[in-house]
């Protein structure tokens, strides 16, 4: 393996993170959108969010990405630039199986804080804003961050548009210098950095959004610490009930 | 449907908080009612819960319906705060329509707007409290008034703070409501409802889901209110002694139907119906 080839593979991993950014950011938009949409009481965005859900979950990523890139030049005349083409297709994907989790999200807030919404006469849009969706953000983070996880690792097929990913180079490399293990040994330590870098800053967005809710965050991981936590809301519980407040 | 009550005698000069059908004048704004329910039916599946109800109540009043569960209250306050439909019949709140417009003559399904615009005149009181979780007290209570009637915060807060002060948990404002014990959730989710200046309120059975030490002191907050405040009130409760203490009229349901209504002293002293007895020898 040559300096070169190395440096290569690393700025293959700023390309990846460059494509997870992007994707998540519009696959985010589109998990709100069509989420909420799903919830809605005008039947016409319900059908219209479902189809896109069925189609986008019920067909490949891959494929949609050879669409953009090799048949809507045929059809239009017009060609993507690969990274856009492998966002959209990454985005609009992934923003398919968010729009799930947006659902279920949403569905998991007590119906009764809707009821106490109408009866504050809030606009419908009102309550979803204010109301349902800061209690529904939280309970999505985790998997939220499943789902991120996924689309780092589906990042690796925009290597077959040629577009110079860490995988990509990792393929050149072995092509280069023959030395499988080595390099698919790198690549995978590297997906797990970045994976692992994810995780840390959900969780981070987690604590807050739980914070932000009143529920006390847990301040350091581990189980012992995770049983003072539990104890100390216990005594301060019976301590409301017992009216010393 | 009948009722065998003559109205209440207790105020003079008023006109009977809740009335028989057929003694108040059809149309509409006449001032003398507040609320009025016309025909009303409501059934969830084969089960009947309203059956061609009227009823009306007068402003400033204080009516306590009074029952056996399933009887149909909780769902009377339910279709005032339109969240559930009624299948027949109309209601009025204020003169207007709550959940129908007149368009063209006709009366037809309002649409959420409409509804809105009239709901601004009603308040509820939960029994689960529903405080919003992601909302400290302060912002519980301003919420509503600054995006909903476009209050300045500054006015929805001085607002709040004289509401939390009659509340009584002003040391309370900076808490998030898991922050709370159940009696203090109750009084946010009050000064919540108050905060809307609203001319209704109801109260679906508040304190039912309290610690029994807790109970008194919501109660106080509410008779409280009632005697200073000239709000209406419409109350489902199963506390009899605050029934008594705060109403102007007592509407005793059965199947759907009022059986009887009256001013306190007479249902709770001598009741005429059999089941009215029946109901009040269990509870009090």
């Amino acid at each position: 393996m040559t300096a070169e080839l190395w440096e290569a593979i690393f700025k293959g991993i700023w390309i990846t993170v460059q494509l997870t950014v992007y994707s998540a950011a519009l696959g985010a938009v589109v998990a709100f959108a069509v989420g909420t949409a799903r919830t809605s009481r005008h039947w016409i965005l319900r059908f219209l969010s479902g189809f896109y859900v069925a189609v986008f979950r019920g067909t490949s990523a891959l494929v949609f990405m050879f669409w953009l890139f090799f048949v809507v030049p045929l059809a239009f005349g017009w060609q993507f630039v690969p990274m856009w083409a492998a966002t959209l297709a990454l985005g609009l994907t992934y923003g398919a199986y968010g729009a799930e989790i947006v659902r279920g999200g949403i569905a998991a807030v007590a119906p009764a804080q809707r009821e106490a919404g109408i009866a504050l006469s809030f606009t419908p849009w009102q309550r979803m804003r204010r109301i349902i969706l800061p209690q529904a953000v939280p309970e999505m983070l985790p998997p939220f961050n499943n789902l991120l996880i996924e689309l780092l690792k589906g990042t690796a097929l925009v290597s077959l548009l040629g577009i110079p990913d860490i995988s990509f180079e990792a393929q050149l490399a072995r092509l280069a210098t023959g030395q499988s293990t080595t390099i698919y040994l790198a690549i995978l330590g590297m997906y797990f950095v970045l994976a692992f870098l994810l995780t840390r800053v959900m969780r981070l967005l987690e604590r807050r959004a739980k914070a932000g809710i009143g529920q006390a965050p847990p301040k350091s991981g581990g189980i012992l610490g995770k049983l003072r936590i539990e104890e100390t809301e216990r005594s301060t519980k019976a301590g409301l009930a017992g009216g010393a407040q | 449907m009948s009722t065998d009550s003559t109205g209440p005698t207790g105020s003079p000069g008023s006109t009977p908080a809740a009335s028989t059908p057929g003694r108040s004048t059809p149309g509409s704004g006449n001032g003398a009612e507040l609320i009025r329910f016309d025909k009303v039916t409501k059934r969830f599946g084969s089960n009947t819960v309203l059956d061609d109800l009227d009823f009306t109540v007068a402003p400033g009043k204080h009516v306590t319906l009074i029952g056996p569960s399933g009887s149909g209250k909780t769902t009377i306050l339910r279709l005032l705060m339109t969240l559930v439909k009624p299948d027949e019949g109309t209601i009025r709140v204020d003169g207007e329509y709550l959940t129908h417009e007149e368009k063209g003559g006709r009366l037809v399904p309002a649409g959420e707007k409409h509804t809105r615009e009239i709901r601004k005149k009603i308040g509820m009181v939960f029994q689960q409290f529903n405080l919003f979780p992601n909302m400290k007290v302060l912002q519980n209570i301003t919420e509503a008034p600054v995006h909903v009637l476009g209050l300045g915060r500054d006015e929805a807060e001085e607002r709040a703070r004289e509401l939390v002060e009659l509340v009584g948990l002003t040391e309370c404002l900076d808490r998030y409501p898991t922050q709370l014990s159940g009696g203090q959730q109750q009084r946010v989710a009050i000064a919540r409802a108050l905060a809307m200046r609203p001319q209704v309120l109801l109260l679906d059975e508040v304190t039912s889901a309290l610690d029994p030490e807790l109970v008194a002191g919501v109660l106080d907050l509410l008779r409280d209110i009632a005697h200073t405040t000239d709000i209406t009130m419409l109350c489902v409760t199963h506390e009899m002694g605050f029934a008594r203490d705060i109403s102007d009229d007592v509407l005793m349901f059965d199947a759907g139907r009022v059986i009887e209504s009256g001013p306190p002293e007479k249902i709770f002293s001598e009741p005429e119906n059999e089941r009215t007895r029946e109901f009040l020898s269990a509870v009090l």
